[in-house]
């Protein structure tokens, strides 16, 4: 079966556009709903139970209080950036679904269609590219608010999401390493394991023989989220509202509405990177690819379209849970703690990461090792003895048994001794 | 449809690169470099060098743009619009250059050979040959670390010169 071609794809990837658009925003407002219902029922109370049943309509009620709200203007404000900021906070959040498969190739009678917008030859690094302009919005938002906690909160955001981009950069090196590419529906391919046509896979889901990437790709996700423990950028508790402090009604709407998007995506990017994106386990019926010639291998049809589209909402909608099961349970990191956190544990241990993976690829080839499921399960066994190493030596048991996090000597005293550094960025 | 891409995103290039010079306000001028970079690596994927493009996007619009924003509103130079510092000698010197400069250019362009004929790549489409063999990112991977592996590696030890010495010049108490 061929691939679209001409006016027949021009016309399916708008209305891909328009309902994969339709289709985040509805997930983002359930997401929203969902979060206010396992917050009640974390916090033992019953969360929102007056609008519609059960308070199912709480989250449409808010919408129509974003439209209807007066729109505050502070006389402070930068007019152009002030106004620009929402919009910079939600188009990056959105656009990243862009490049994410939903579910496998479904044959129509104009040819197969991919259930993804824009298959870029340059796959995740157009997840870095537009990830790095989320912090725009936060730093423009806090800015030209001319208000004191609002730029608080825009300095915040700008320092710690460049810091944690670093990092995640870093933590996807290791799948360019065992992939050899970097385009998504690959990766996907990768996971799923192929035998004959085609470069060889591995099939084994990522999270298991690159497990370390995986939970620091999962923090640094979650810090580019700014969800607590990493909402420095909002603590309400210190800046009233951070970098939105000065934003009321649909302008804050967007703000908001970008977080939740930002947060799916960052589910969705954990999905395909690490957790087989649309692969359902334990079946090859779904092992569908498309080579870089246009040859079609497996068996495309509408209901394996709709099986992989609901494994891959289901594997999404776990990890929004322990997003937000993670928000209502932790507190939120002191800001040395934070930066710590990003440039002393995740940088390092990243880096340090891609050297062994890379050895551990060099090794395993010099020895001959067969690319598929032994080289995985060699793999796996290299990351488990590192996962420990990291956990209980390296970070002494911290992150594992959730001991307090003191720190003594490094950056928080030094830069209270020689006056730079984040304590006096806080008090200028 | 290529060609209007071209136009559209040649005059959002210039027009900004012009705004970032005029400008007044320090955090204007960084916003109004973001669109010239962004532009720019529209250009790229007119061109297909779509690496290129994702990378001018990472580092530049999306990590060296940011620091300068940071350090611009760290320095809380945003609110206060900045009287011209420089001296008429200096302006007509900067003049001078950026006209020779251009001139440079068009002279190169009109008289210079085509560098893609000039590596020997004469084929009726050398750019599509060259992605359809080795994608996107091996087409500028294999010569930079096969034909221009010295060069990249002097480049990056100038970065570290550089970073070494940022490091030792913002130091304030002796080692």
């Amino acid at each position: 079966m061929e691939t679209l071609t001409g006016a027949h794809f021009v016309w399916m990837t708008i209305f891909k556009v328009v309902l994969f658009f339709t289709l985040l925003m509805l997930m983002v407002g359930g997401v929203v709903m969902f979060e206010r219902k396992v917050a009640g029922f974390i916090q033992d109370r019953s969360g929102p139970n007056r609008v519609g049943p059960w308070g199912l309509l709480q989250t449409m009620a808010d919408g129509i209080k974003f439209l209807l709200k007066e729109e505050t203007y502070p006389d402070a404000a930068q007019a152009v950036f002030y106004l620009l900021a929402p919009v910079m906070a939600m188009v990056p959040a959105t656009i990243l679904f862009a490049v994410i498969p939903f579910a496998s190739p479904l044959p129509t009678g104009w040819g197969l269609v991919h259930m993804i917008v824009a298959d870029v030859p340059v796959g995740f690094l157009y997840v870095l590219a537009i990830g790095s302009f989320g912090v725009y919005g936060v730093v423009m938002a806090g800015w030209s608010s001319g208000s004191k906690y609002a730029f608080l909160g825009g300095m915040r955001g700008s320092a710690q999401m460049i810091s944690y981009e670093v990092g995640l950069a870093l933590t996807l090196v290791p799948i360019v390493l065992l992939g050899g590419g970097v385009r998504i529906p690959d990766l996907i391919s990768l996971q799923q394991g192929f035998t004959g046509q085609g470069p060889a896979t591995l099939g084994m889901w990522l999270f298991l023989p690159l497990g370390v990437s995986f939970l620091l790709f999962f923090i640094t996700g979650l810090a580019e989220t700014k969800r607590i423990p990493f909402d420095l950028p909002e603590a309400e508790a210190e800046l009233i509202a951070g970098y939105h402090t000065e934003y009321s009604a649909m302008k804050f709407g967007m703000f908001f509405l970008g977080e939740y998007a930002h947060m799916l995506t960052t589910a969705a990017l954990i999905t395909v990177f690490f957790l087989g994106g649309w692969d359902i386990p334990f079946w090859h019926g779904d092992n569908i690819r498309v080579l870089a010639d246009g040859t079609v291998i497996g068996d495309p049809t509408w209901w394996k379209t709709v099986l992989t589209f609901l494994s891959f909402t289901i594997k999404t909608s776990l990890l929004v849970t322990v997003f937000v099961w993670i928000r209502w349970t932790l507190p939120r990191f002191r800001y040395d703690q934070l930066m710590e956190l990003g440039w002393k544990f995740v940088i390092v241990a990243a880096t340090a990461y891609v050297f062994v993976v890379a050895g551990s690829v060099l090794v395993l080839d010099r020895l001959g090792v067969h690319f598929g499921l032994p080289y995985a399960a060699i793999l796996t066994g290299v990351n488990v003895v590192l996962l420990g190493l990291l956990l209980f030596v390296v970070d002494r048991g911290r992150l594992a048994r959730g001991a307090a996090y003191t720190v003594t000597r490094g950056l928080g005293r030094a830069s209270r001794r020689s006056g730079t550094g984040p304590a006096a960025a806080g008090r200028s | 449809m290529t060609e209007f891409l071209f136009f559209l995103l040649s005059a959002a290039a210039l027009l900004s690169a012009v705004f970032v010079v005029v400008s007044r306000k320090p955090v204007a001028s960084v916003m109004f470099l973001i669109v010239t970079l962004f532009s720019l690596a529209g250009l790229f994927v007119l061109l297909e060098a779509h690496f290129l493009a994702a990378v001018q996007v990472i580092v530049y619009a999306g990590a060296i743009m940011v620091l300068f924003l940071f350090v611009v509103m760290l320095l809380n130079l945003g609110h206060v619009e900045l009287p011209d510092f420089r001296s008429a000698m200096a302006r007509l010197l900067a003049g001078a250059f950026g006209i020779a400069l251009a001139a440079f250019t068009a002279w190169t362009l009109l008289n210079g050979s085509d560098p893609l004929t000039a590596y020997g790549a004469s084929a009726a489409d050398p750019i599509q040959s060259v992605l359809k063999a080795r994608g996107a990112i091996g087409a500028l991977a294999v010569p930079l670390f096969r034909t221009y592996l010295v060069p990249f590696e002097v480049t990056s030890l100038l970065l570290l010169v550089a970073i070494i010495g940022s490091v030792v010049l913002a130091r304030k108490e002796a080692p």
